[in-house]
């Protein structure tokens, strides 16, 4: 009996994951376990597959790089075989992003991820989800289609055997659920809070309270001098018939908060543009787009080929959501840059006790309703935590999370709650044909806005700044607002039609850089907290010194080093720095960052010696938010600069912890003596120029865990430059096409198409992607060309 | 000879079992071998031992080597074994081995106890 206790033991321990180690015996198993993911896909790959409920067979036919190009008869088709195919290489990532956005992270990893679930939650995610799901519901057309791609991604699912599970499943010892129409939706809402999810009001309320109006608007102005926004400075909107709005005659609640929610990585960004027929070299109008994400393996993109006899796309996928997102078709390209508009506003609640039952709303009082979040924690109890929501959307900060006194919540209004159809967008531009059809799709998106830039083999290019924008009164949600009063409250949204846009503008070209939408003749307000300032710059002032435009100039500007910012400051740091008592150390420093061309490239120590300068200077200036208690947003890199050249006696830049005054030249040689410092041990270990300072990473999704990533890139750029390839953020993809009567494109991005890290195509291209090349994209006309170009083909057949 | 026929059936009986059952038919099929071959002393561990810890080392390194170590080679540095596939290669047949030992010898004591009581 001893011994069958022993072999029960051994059992459950090589079948149990103890903290990080996986079940060993399960794991280990070479007919089960990991060894069954040493594969990659063409080393023996199922030629012939059956898909449940086809109505024809679909081909499908990988590339070089494993893209697949899918030919199927019609749409209901196509999307079912999206779904397996994609689940095919991306089933867990798929799927894992789908359990962060949903706040159920806790259920695979455990107690580590309740506090991340639990902001999840009180985001309203899930509530953003459903609604998505309710008004995706209402199209019969629609709601087939993604059914459709659903069960393509569960015919996958119900066929993988133990030993196909993604080695993820494996490491963390789980199993994939069944696809779901709110998973779509989830992954759509995953998206909308990376890009849409960003506010600072409740730090702007602080910086309020404690500085008032005059300095505020000093830290935090509403333009930026100097900048070029998306639509050209000279476009005319004397036709707009705005609806106005009158800010109230109220006071904003001054509130002081000491901790606000985790936000979505400022670099989150992207560049776009267009240049049209006449501005090309060979009369075709060309366009590229490089959207600036988190550099992940698995990728967040996926890239297909989707062909019906009707149409035919090719461009990337998110796994989890239909068609392209961005990409071209036998007609039309488009490509997306993140808006960034103020679309999060936060009100105060003043509820009735402690039971949060009922809120107080223009003299009388609203009932909430109550949501109870119910967090399973794996080896650990369920966590439930009370989300209370009023008619301006959930209370995410109340006395149970956050720093409010029972009595006081703030509720989140968000356009990423509002229903959303941005599925439809996408659905309509895969097979758009010109201008009105990628208008028309346009329509339907709200949230995360976008800069949807456009260009046809018609010759015509455009760009709108599309998202369902409330229509405020001047610094309406910019400040923690009063939610007792329905003048505060959105009065409306600016109408379709008004939606900042051009076409065919007479400067030859349209980009886009998450820079200002348009000047402050725009009749309706567009604040955001954070709008790019120095790479719209570089990107227009290159396509206005260049004509005769080629691919290969659109290569070049997607490798452009030029940091604009410490062009801008440099000069007056050598200027008006006192450099009579440094050192020869110092002397050598000062010498070597005076001869830097100002180009973020891999082999220069100019970038490392201004990057770190910079940090101590920055720091230094805004010495007074350092503070525990209060939540502040720094000034932006812009703003600071502004201020350091054109008031450098500013208060804040005398430093508080000192006796004497201190100016901005003050601050510029003692942050250089810091910085002088720092960059010694740096060069000790080696870290001195700036691919070894910088070390670009793109990291495995599971916190970067280290054999699944790839470290030590080497790449230029940083953020604020058009190469914003900073240490683990940059161009996620990078596409380039060129509109000729049938178009063609260049592509990259840092990773591969397989999610398998057994796989060789799970991170070929990074390298070809850090050197700044692009492979040619194949864009098969039918199901029987370019044979020779091929890896493999399957097809799926209806099955039985 | 008992012992090769031993190692040989629980080697050949895991790899039937495997297409219809997790990772622990091995231990299945070293307790059927260790119930109908009697072996003795330690032999009654050893035989299923070496027939799984062989079994698991030349699929493993088959599969492994068919596609250039990629995954093995990350596997080896995430366990962490400092990429060493060869460690992890042997580490997986001592796993596997330890775990149809155990179950060698439970087969062999069940077999003493509801056959008959070991004559030897």
């Amino acid at each position: 009996m001893l011994s069958l206790l022993i072999t029960l033991g051994v059992w459950y321990g090589l079948n149990t994951k103890f903290g990080q180690i996986p079940p060993l015996g399960k794991f280990l198993d070479p007919f089960h376990g990991f060894w069954q993911n040493e594969q990659t896909e063409t080393n023996s790959p199922e030629t012939e597959l059956s898909l449940e409920r086809l109505s024809a067979p679909v081909s499908v036919h990988y590339d070089q790089q494993l893209i697949p190009h899918v030919f199927a008869q019609n749409d209901l088709d196509l999307y079912r075989a999206q779904g397996y195919i994609t689940a095919q290489h991306r089933l867990w990532q798929m799927e894992f992003q789908t359990m962060a956005s949903a706040g159920r992270l806790s259920e695979i990893v455990g107690a580590a991820a309740i506090d991340y679930d639990r902001g999840q939650r009180r985001k309203g995610m899930v509530y953003g989800a459903q609604n998505t799901v309710d008004l995706m519901s209402e199209n019969p057309i629609q709601k087939a289609l993604i059914e459709a791609y659903r069960d393509g991604v569960n015919s996958y699912i119900n066929t993988l055997s133990d030993g196909e599970l993604p080695i993820e499943y494996k490491l963390l010892d789980y199993k994939p659920e069944q696809w779901t129409l709110k998973k779509t939706a989830l992954l759509l809402m995953y998206m909308t809070d990376m890009l849409a999810g960003g506010e600072s009001d409740l730090e702007n309320t602080n910086a309020l309270k404690l500085w008032g109006k005059e300095v505020f608007d000093l830290l935090y102005p509403d333009f930026y001098e100097d900048q070029d926004p998306i639509i050209p400075i000279d476009t005319d909107w004397s036709g707009i018939n705005v609806v106005p709005v009158e800010k109230p005659d109220t006071e904003f609640p001054m509130d002081f908060v000491s901790q606000t929610m985790v936000k979505p990585h400022p670099h989150n960004g992207s560049n776009n543009w267009a240049v049209s027929p006449e501005k090309s070299a060979n009369g075709n109008a060309i366009l590229a787009n490089d959207p600036h994400l988190g550099l992940n393996l698995p990728s967040i993109w996926y890239a297909m080929q989707l062909s019906t006899p009707e149409k035919r796309t090719y461009g990337v996928s998110l796994p989890g959501a239909l068609g392209i997102v961005i990409g071209h078709n036998d007609s039309i390209a488009w490509g997306l840059t993140n808006a960034g508009r103020d679309v999060k506003d936060w009100y105060k609640i003043q509820f009735q006790d402690n039971n949060r039952t009922a809120y107080a709303y223009e003299g009388s009082w609203r009932t909430t309703t109550k949501e109870i979040a119910e967090i399973k924690v794996r080896g650990g109890k369920t966590v439930y935590d009370t989300i209370v929501y009023t008619h301006h959307g959930p209370v995410s900060y109340d006395h149970n999370f956050g720093n409010t006194n029972g009595k006081v919540g703030y509720a989140m209004k968000w356009a990423g709650h509002m229903r959303s159809n941005n599925q439809q967008t996408l659905l309509e531009l895969n097979r758009a044909r010109n201008y009105e059809d990628y208008k028309n799709a346009l329509a339907h998106f709200s949230a995360p806005a976008q800069n949807f830039v456009f260009a046809s083999t018609s010759g015509d290019i455009a760009l709108w700044v599309q998202g369902k924008f409330a229509n405020k009164w001047p610094d309406q949600g910019k400040f923690l607002m009063d939610g007792t009063l329905s003048s505060h409250e959105w009065q409306g949204f600016i109408p379709q039609e008004h939606n900042a846009h051009t076409k065919n503008p007479e400067r030859g070209f349209v980009s886009s850089a998450n820079q200002h939408p348009t000047d402050e003749n725009y009749p309706y307000h567009t604040y955001s907290d954070g709008y790019e300032t120095y790479r719209n710059r570089v990107i227009n002032d290159f396509f206005r010194a260049n004509d005769n435009i080629t691919v290969s100039h659109f290569q070049t500007l997607h490798n452009n080093n030029y940091n604009l910012k410490a062009a801008e400051l440099l000069p007056t740091m050598f200027d008006s720095m006192e450099t009579s008592d440094l050192t020869a150390n110092e002397v050598a420093v000062l010498e070597e960052v005076k001869r830097w061309d100002f180009n973020n490239d891999i082999e220069k120590n100019g970038p490392t010696i201004w990057e770190i300068w910079w940090r101590k200077l920055f720091v230094m200036a805004w010495d007074e938010m350092r503070n525990d208690s209060i939540a502040f947003d720094y000034p932006s890199s812009y703003q600071t600069i502004w201020l350091l050249k054109n008031r450098p006696d500013f208060k804040f830049f005398d430093i508080q912890d000192t006796e004497e005054i201190e100016t901005a030249s003050d601050l510029y040689l003692k942050s250089f003596k810091d910085a002088v410092n720092d960059l010694a041990e740096l060069k000790e270990n080696d870290r001195y120029s700036w691919g070894d300072y910088k070390r670009t990473y793109v990291g495995h999704l599971l916190q970067a865990l280290p054999a699944f990533s790839r470290f030590n890139l080497p790449i230029g750029g940083n953020g604020g430059i058009v190469n914003a390839t900073s240490q683990n953020h940059g161009p996620s993809w990078r596409m380039i096409v060129e509109m000729s009567d049938t178009p063609k494109a260049w592509a990259i991005y840092p990773g591969g198409q397989s999610g398998n890290p057994g796989s060789k195509y799970y991170d070929n291209m990074v390298d070809d992607w850090a050197a700044g090349k692009y492979f040619e994209a194949l864009f098969m006309k039918d199901a029987e060309s370019n044979s020779d170009q091929l890896l493999f083909s399957q097809t799926l057949t209806p099955s039985k | 000879m008992r012992f090769f026929y031993n190692l040989l059936l629980t080697a050949v009986l895991a790899i039937i079992l495997n297409l219809f059952l997790p990772w622990w038919s091995i231990m299945l099929s070293a307790f059927v071998t260790g119930f109908s071959i009697r072996l003795k002393k330690s032999a009654v561990f050893f035989a299923p031992f070496l027939g799984i810890w062989l079994l698991w080392i030349v699929y493993g390194y088959s599969v492994s080597s068919a596609n250039s170590f990629t995954l093995s080679t990350k596997i080896a540095n995430l366990l962490p074994l400092g990429g060493n596939v060869i460690l992890l290669t042997l580490i997986t047949g001592i796993i596997g081995g330890l775990a149809a030992g155990a179950a060698g010898i439970t087969g062999r004591l069940f077999s003493e106890y509801f056959i008959s009581p070991d004559k030897n």
